[in-house]
């Protein structure tokens, strides 16, 4: 690690960005993903599972809003937020306003149209700058519009939100929304459309000059075009689908409060692009799966959810900054190679390790939690897993500490033998790519 | 007169305490070029820490202990979470700290609990200075400016008169040729940000118990600091201190002003049949969002921030 | 003046105080290859980064095809006509390198910030950018990521987006640095085919791509123009003998 590297890195995404191809066998994939979208609720009608696949939905289009500046323009913004928001209040007064003036199923656009003007304007102020400074004037607006909606309480709401009901009349042949189904279907269909939309973007003049930006914005002026522009134009456009993921949340929950504004959501929604990987266009639509999915499995076990997914989210930026994507990338490289047989090993010796480190972990967050929590829970005392461990006893931290001792002491060499494996199978791969390539 | 020189007074307390922040976000961003989200956790970690040592051993010790806690803390953030990061590019290293001011929300709350700690001024330092007309300066005020002067005063020796602060200054204008003579610049990184995470410590102690001890108080102070940085300008210390004065005491008087338009109206003999919100509101709760709102301004009018340097 | 692709008249550069270029007057014909040579540091790169405005300029007037460009931004000049490359590697290291050379189509093919084309579809892109690619010789490469290009791969490259808007005026900065030699020869030929019919100026230290190349040669020393003329007054003329090189030149 030396200074000038330090100082260097005009790319900002660097190894992020790692072409994960996209070939045939990903028409074979989306075919097969909208046959389980239309299916699924004939098997799981539950109204629970419906409503978290709806979040799923409307997630995948905020995600990959959000990437249409990280993934494809380099521009870190920590402020989406407020497209979203004021996408999902524009929607709820829209809804309120014309009674059924506007059919449902294109309100969401009214969200859309709602956060591109914002963006309008917003995105005239953030994309003055780029870089460093641009996430930090994306985190101002994004606090001053979160501020502004305590200001505001006839627009906003107030601490209560605003709500509405998106049953406006019979609809035609009774899809009026009333039911959940028939909002699964609405979200599912416009979340096809979104991610057809935004796919679309990235194989046009503009979305293929917004990748320039992103890679070298210097070279983007030589070559006749203004990087502000287009980081302009990238910013409203994405302003438009995350305000049509906000519609669609504010159609879904009848109700919006000042939560959909808050550093919170800009928050959770990088955590989506980048757990799935801001490299390649399917990521940020993996992390909105796998995170919806995390979050209410995770907080329906512990109240301590948070802290592991900031814990989760560090791991990832540390150890795969290229996201889920890139990791089954890579691995997709090693198994057509038939080189997969000469990593496992190393795994199966890395997994002991990593269960204990993790065990020794969730022990102490559970247990510090509990022993803070004392005094309105009644005790200190509680079970993972069958597991007796009590916050209030000095034995129970030294058996998680000892732990996680142990799991990072094995995970250090457990650890040399992954890169090992790693080294010899990419030596391998560099040699196959000599042979058969130009 | 007397809101006026009370809230000058109490502006620039907490203007000097917005300068002790941003002085080692800037610190930390013109050496290492990034940005530091977690610098507001950092504060709030200051606080914490100065809260459980004054328990214990009381305040004085932690007016010490804390900051040198925070420092290692901020030193060992360096050397293994962010140089790791770094090596993935600039986008990794910001999020890393972005993520990590999330998580010492959560750390916060699960040592401490979600709710207010009793982080009290102590009793050598309560009381009242002086008494101004009929409005009394806490003691605590005045020791609160006495040690952000110090710590600037003490940051300038540092930087101009020492040996090693030669070498952070070399680094901070050609990181390659300080490196280049020989001196170890990873290690110069590590010490720079462990510095700015003490003075982030430091500012967490006397503002722990002059404001509040909770887990919000890093998310409420964080996005302020960075206004401050953008509206001096990224990189300048000068622009730092002015723009700290300027919003710290701007935002004290505007707290301090209940007034709205529709007042004004009022006070001027015109009575309007209708009053929309907009003339309702006063200038106390146009307060939160006066930064952002001077931020944007600034980009517009001057994007290079009161007195940066650089154009980017 | 009308034939004339560029003309630089009085043009200074300052860094603070320090005089980086000083009272530079140059007239380029419509049509000529001309390269710049000069030692280390005489303000050859800062040259052309003033007439591509990747730098302001202090003083003097920079004319292309006879309008006055001081003060455009670089996209402006970019868009009158003028294309120039990098003597450090600047492409899209993470694009392919049809998609590099693709960036450098779109402008001139009039398609703008459109994201109502569909990038596939267009054929007088496509077609252009094969062209080029035929050109620089890489075809063969083109689904490859440009930034794990060899060196040479990369030059290439650069000069490929350079050349790829077909700008009339093109500028080239030390295209060769760094080459072996027969990697140089290929460079020359390559520049040769790409700027046939076109303005060509260079800064180059090869003294024998600069005599092979050239109809005339500027020398710049200490941020002035010592002589102009063609390489056989350029290789006759004892100041420039004198005052850079004396010895390359005559072997060359």
């Amino acid at each position: 690690m030396s200074a000038p590297s330090r100082m260097a890195g005009r790319t900002l995404l660097g190894p992020i960005v790692r072409g994960v191809s996209q070939a045939w066998a990903g028409w074979v994939a989306w075919a097969a993903v909208i046959v389980v979208v239309v299916a699924a609720p004939l098997f799981i009608n539950k109204s629970f599972f419906l409503s978290l696949l709806c979040r799923i939905g409307l997630m995948t289009i905020f995600a990959l809003s959000y990437n249409m500046l990280l993934g494809q323009t380099g521009l870190l913004s920590f402020g989406h937020a407020v497209y979203y928001g004021l996408g999902a209040f524009a929607t709820m007064h829209v809804l309120n306003a014309v009674h059924g003036g506007i059919p449902i199923t294109l309100l969401p656009l009214a969200g859309g149209a709602g956060a591109l003007l914002f963006g309008v304007v917003f995105g005239y102020v953030t994309t003055r700058k780029a870089g460093t400074t641009f996430a930090m004037i994306s985190l101002g607006l994004g606090e001053m519009v979160a501020s502004s909606s305590l200001m505001f309480p006839h627009f906003f709401g107030g601490e209560g939100g605003i709500s509405g009901n998106r049953v406006t009349g019979k609809g035609w042949f009774g899809i009026n929304f009333g039911t959940q189904l028939q909002m699964y279907y609405l979200i599912a269909a416009w979340t096809a459309v979104c991610i057809a939309a935004t796919w679309s973007l990235t194989q046009t003049p503009l979305g293929r000059m917004a990748n320039a930006v992103r890679d070298n914005p210097e070279r983007v002026e030589f070559v006749g075009y203004s990087p502000q522009w287009i980081r302009y134009l990238m910013v409203v456009l994405s302003g438009f689908f995350a305000g049509i993921a906000g519609g669609l949340t504010a159609l879904q929950y009848e109700i919006v409060t000042a939560e959909v504004l808050s550093d919170y959501t800009s928050g959770i929604v990088i955590l989506m692009a980048f757990v799935g990987g801001v490299g390649s266009f399917s990521g940020p639509i993996i992390g909105a799966v796998l995170i919806t999915i995390l979050q209410v499995a995770v907080a329906s076990v512990t109240p301590a959810w948070p802290f592991y997914f900031g814990l989760f989210f560090l791991i990832m930026v540390l150890y795969a900054p290229g996201g889920i994507a890139s990791i089954v990338a890579e691995h997709r490289a090693v198994w057509r190679a038939h080189l997969l047989s000469r990593l496992l090993p190393s795994y199966l010796l890395a997994a002991l390790p990593v269960t204990l480190l993790v065990a020794g972990i969730i022990a102490m967050v559970e247990m510090a939690y509990a022993t803070v929590n004392a005094v309105e829970r009644g005790t200190a005392e509680l079970h993972i897993l069958g597991v007796p461990l009590d916050g209030a006893a000095a034995l129970s931290w030294v058996e998680a500490a000892a732990s996680i001792a142990a799991g990072l002491f094995l995970l250090s060499l457990a650890g040399k033998k992954v890169s090992q494996g790693w080294q010899d199978v990419s030596a391998v791969l560099r040699a196959v790519a000599v042979e058969t390539g130009p | 007169m007397e809101f006026g020189l009370i809230s000058l007074l109490n502006g620039v307390t907490y203007g000097l305490l917005l300068f002790m922040l941003s002085s080692g976000l800037t610190l930390i961003f013109s050496m290492m070029g990034i940005l530091n989200f977690a610098h507001a956790s950092f504060y709030m970690l200051g606080a914490y820490f100065a809260y459980q040592i004054s328990a214990l051993i009381g305040f004085w010790p932690a007016l010490f202990l804390a900051p040198l806690l925070m420092g290692v803390v901020g030193a060992l953030v360096e050397r293994y979470g962010l140089r790791k990061a770094h090596k993935f590019g600039p986008v990794p290293e910001l999020l890393f700290t972005f993520g990590l001011s999330f998580l010492v929300v959560e750390i916060v709350q699960l040592i401490w609990g979600k709710a207010v700690v009793d982080y009290r001024v102590p009793p050598s330092l309560s009381g009242t200075l002086f008494t101004l007309f009929s409005t009394s300066f806490p003691v605590y005020k005045g020791f609160m400016m006495m040690v952000s002067v110090g710590m600037l005063v003490a940051l300038y020796v540092l930087l101009t008169r020492t040996r090693i602060g030669l070498i952070i200054q070399a680094a901070l204008s050609r990181p390659d040729m300080a490196q280049a003579l020989g001196h170890n610049v990873p290690r110069i990184f590590t010490l720079v940000f462990g510095g700015g995470a003490a003075l982030a410590g430091l500012a967490g102690v006397i503002g722990g118990n002059a404001f509040v001890t909770e887990p919000g108080m890093a998310a409420s102070v964080g996005p302020i600091v960075f206004v401050v940085v953008v509206v001096g300008g990224l990189g300048s210390l000068g622009g730092a201190f002015v723009a700290s004065l300027l919003i710290g005491i701007l935002q004290t008087f505007m707290v301090g002003f209940d007034y709205s338009l529709l007042d004004l109206a009022r006070s001027l003999g015109i009575h309007l049949q209708s009053s929309p919100a907009l003339m309702r509101l006063s200038v106390t709760q146009l307060a939160p969002i006066m930064p952002y709102a001077l931020m944007v301004a600034i980009l517009i009018f001057r994007p290079r921030g009161l007195m940066g340097a650089r154009e980017s | 003046m009308s034939t004339l692709a560029l003309r630089l008249n009085g043009v200074c550069k300052k860094f603070g105080r320090a005089t980086i270029l000083q009272d530079v007057t140059l007239d380029i014909p419509a049509g000529e290859r001309h390269c710049i040579i000069g030692p280390n540091g005489a303000g050859k790169s800062t040259l052309f980064n003033l007439i591509s405005a990747r730098l302001p300029t202090s003083a003097g007037q920079i004319e292309l095809k006879g309008e006055n460009v001081v003060g455009l931004p670089p996209l402006e000049i970019n868009r009158r006509g003028l294309s120039r490359s990098f003597q450090i590697t600047n492409i899209f290291p993470n694009l392919s390198v049809f998609d590099n050379v693709r960036c450098g189509v779109l402008w001139t093919l009039g398609y703008r910030y459109s994201f109502w084309h569909r990038l596939g579809k267009l054929r007088d892109a496509r077609e252009r950018t094969e062209q080029v690619l035929e050109q620089i010789g890489l075809s063969q490469r083109r689904d490859t990521l440009a930034g794990v290009l060899s060196y040479a791969e990369q030059r290439a490259l650069e000069i490929g987006i350079t050349i790829a808007g077909g700008a009339d005026v093109i500028l080239l900065d030390e295209p060769t640095s760094g080459m072996s030699r027969s990697e140089s020869d290929d460079a020359v030929a390559l520049i040769r085919r790409v700027t046939e019919g076109k303005t060509l100026v260079m800064v180059e230290h090869d003294m024998s791509v600069v005599f092979g190349l050239a109809d005339r040669i500027s020398v710049l020393v200490y941020g002035k123009i010592l002589a102009t003329g063609v390489p056989t007054v350029i290789r006759a003329n004892p100041a420039v003998q004198e005052a850079y090189l004396g010895k390359s030149l005559s072997r060359a």
